[in-house]
């Protein structure tokens, strides 16, 4: 089987991006452009290869790139595959988009510097995953230049090789082995626990949208027009072990969404027969749930999306959280739930 | 949490539970203290976000200090970064209340905001001029401790940084919390008047403002260092 890590690495969404009307100078104006984007990667590190197809077209002036989906901006320390998986419940392909080269939002968008502003958001971030795993973030800001210079380039080039090589060093629980600290504040100092990430605290970055309108299918579900609706945290997520049994997904959506009621069918759902029957029969029943009853009228999750895939409910969390965790060790995880706005108190 | 003593197992950091406790404790000493600053106040979280807030029902807020003095007029009040400051006599700080000339007076919103993933208060600060216009870390510089100014020329990218604010989800600057835990630690393990976790907790916004308040130029009352009762 292809590790799935490599294949989150490889992961791209196409883009169809066109030249925002109001900076086309030419005619007829410029075709939009193809790209293959990575999901792992960020929106403006793709400039260096829109930028030549428009140049021509655009007016004079200074360049302060930036993209909108639909006329929303968006905002660039977000993964790309991430942007995608919120914005798009149901998957647009290609993926079309709207670059600007002038007029940058300041006061919706954090201002870009260049590279150097994602790459410290991503060593930022690094450094606070670090916090969440070891306790401390002393691996991430005792880097050398050499191995941060090695490590922020094989994110830019997507080599997960060298990737691996760069990132155990950091002790973020990506080695071989999956050793994994618990995080020092526990009152289990058991200190490490080898195979697979079985315990300790998982960095989480978790996306909430919430709708009242009611849908049966996804491309029903409103256009997100407006960032305010759209909420997100880092979270950590502790897997707790009990005996005889493992932390699923869905424990790890309570512990995070708590008052959100799960359905069991919501893999069924999504997934659509892309899972052996039996397979999904199997995990229902043992770890069944009691329906949460919510307070003022249900809160449900619809839709929860990880690197562009709906993980079934059933599945080990430490498998997740091992293999579709983005490079700065945060995983990001894309809920979106439905709500009946006039109950809720 | 716990009343139990405290020693050498507190790491320094705060439970959600403990930081709403901390600022209401925090809140009320500079209330009391008479400070020329304005109020904290506690804004409670939009109602939208409580599929993530968990138990996290706000932040503090300090809102619209002017900033009048230059870095030239602080270098004699700059201090090092330490557990050395809570004892002395605070200088009178950069920020000042509302009054006095209005040209060349930039406004400064304070929020104080619980990281989930470094269990520990972060400041949030925003800059905007007399017409409130939001000012750039480059245009407010001249506003700050010259020692700030030195940390943010030798660490762009580490120390104060622009980041989305969690809840308002517009650009603020941020300092970086790491390595708070330890320094907090130190002073609130050496105040002799903490005996217990409920001390800790119930001085912690006081100690940690006394230090990071002063990395943009805010020092706390001089009152409020003095126990309540």
């Amino acid at each position: 089987m292809e590790d799935a890590q490599q294949l989150v690495w490889r992961g791209a969404i196409p883009l169809q991006i066109h030249l925002h009307e109001s900076e086309v100078t030419t005619l007829p104006p410029p075709p939009p452009v193809h790209i293959l984007a990575p999901r792992i990667g960020y929106l403006p590190l793709l400039v260096p290869q829109i930028k030549p197809h428009f140049d021509n077209a655009l007016p004079p002036g200074v360049d302060t790139v930036w993209f909108d989906y639909k006329g929303l901006p968006l905002k660039w320390f977000i993964p790309t595959g991430v942007l995608f998986d919120l914005l798009c419940p149901e998957p647009e392909r290609p993926w079309n988009l709207t670059v600007h080269f002038r007029g940058y939002p300041a006061n919706l968008l954090l201002p870009w510097e260049g590279e150097d502003s994602i790459k410290w958001s991503f060593i930022n971030d690094l450094k606070e995953a670090a916090y969440i795993i070891n306790g401390n973030c002393k691996s991430v800001m005792n880097m050398s230049q050499a191995d941060q210079h090695d490590l922020w380039h094989s994110v830019l080039n997507g080599d997960l090789e060298t990737y691996l090589l760069v990132s155990t060093k950091l002790r973020l629980g990506m080695e071989e082995g999956h050793t994994v600290n618990l995080d020092s504040m526990s009152r289990k100092q058991e200190n490490e626990i080898s195979g697979q990430v079985k315990s300790g605290k998982i960095p989480i970055r978790l996306y909430v949208r919430c709708v009242t309108e009611n849908f049966d299918d996804l491309d029903e579900v409103p256009r997100l027009d407006n960032w305010d609706r759209l909420h997100y945290i880092n979270q950590p997520v502790e897997i707790l072990q009990e005996e005889g049994k493992y932390f699923s997904m869905e424990d790890a959506i309570g512990t995070l969404l708590p008052e959100v009621f799960v359905k069991n069918t919501v893999s069924e759902e999504v997934a659509d027969g892309a899972e052996g029957e039996e397979q999904k029969e199997a995990g229902k029943d043992s770890r069944r749930r009691e329906p949460r009853v919510c307070l003022g009228g249900a809160a449900e999750l619809k839709l929860l999306r990880v690197q562009g895939i709906e993980p079934q409910l059933d599945i080990p969390f430490s498998w997740v959280a091992s293999n579709l965790v983005h490079p700065e060790r945060f995983l990001h995880v894309c809920a979106l739930i439905r709500a009946d706005r006039e109950n809720t108190a | 949490m716990g009343s139990g003593g405290i020693g050498s197992s507190w790491d320094g950091t705060l439970s959600v539970s403990e930081f709403r406790a901390a600022a209401v404790a925090f809140a009320d000493r500079w209330r009391i203290s008479g400070s020329s600053l304005p109020p904290w106040s506690w804004v409670p979280v939009d109602e939208q976000h409580r599929w993530l807030s968990r138990q996290v029902d706000g932040f503090l807020s300090m809102e619209n200090v002017c900033m009048m003095r230059s870095a030239g007029d602080r270098d004699a009040a700059a201090e090092e970064m330490g557990p050395c400051g809570l004892d002395e006599p605070v200088d009178v700080a950069t920020l000042v209340p509302r009054g006095g000339s209005d040209s060349d007076v930039n406004r400064c919103d304070l929020n104080i905001i619980y990281s989930h993933s470094y269990r520990l208060p972060v400041l949030y600060f925003r800059v905007y001029s007399s017409d409130g216009q939001p000012l750039a870390l480059c245009d407010f510089e001249r506003h700050l401790p010259s020692d700030s100014v030195e940390a943010i020329v030798g660490s762009k990218w580490t120390f104060i940084t622009q980041e989305e604010h969690p809840y308002l989800k517009r650009p603020w600057y941020k300092l970086h919390p790491c390595g708070t835990s330890e320094w907090v630690k130190l002073l609130l393990l050496s105040d002799t008047s903490v005996a217990t976790r409920d001390d800790a907790v119930d001085l912690y916004l006081l100690s940690w403002f006394s230090v990071v308040g002063r990395v943009i130029g805010v020092s706390i009352p001089f009152e409020t260092t003095r126990s309540l009762d």
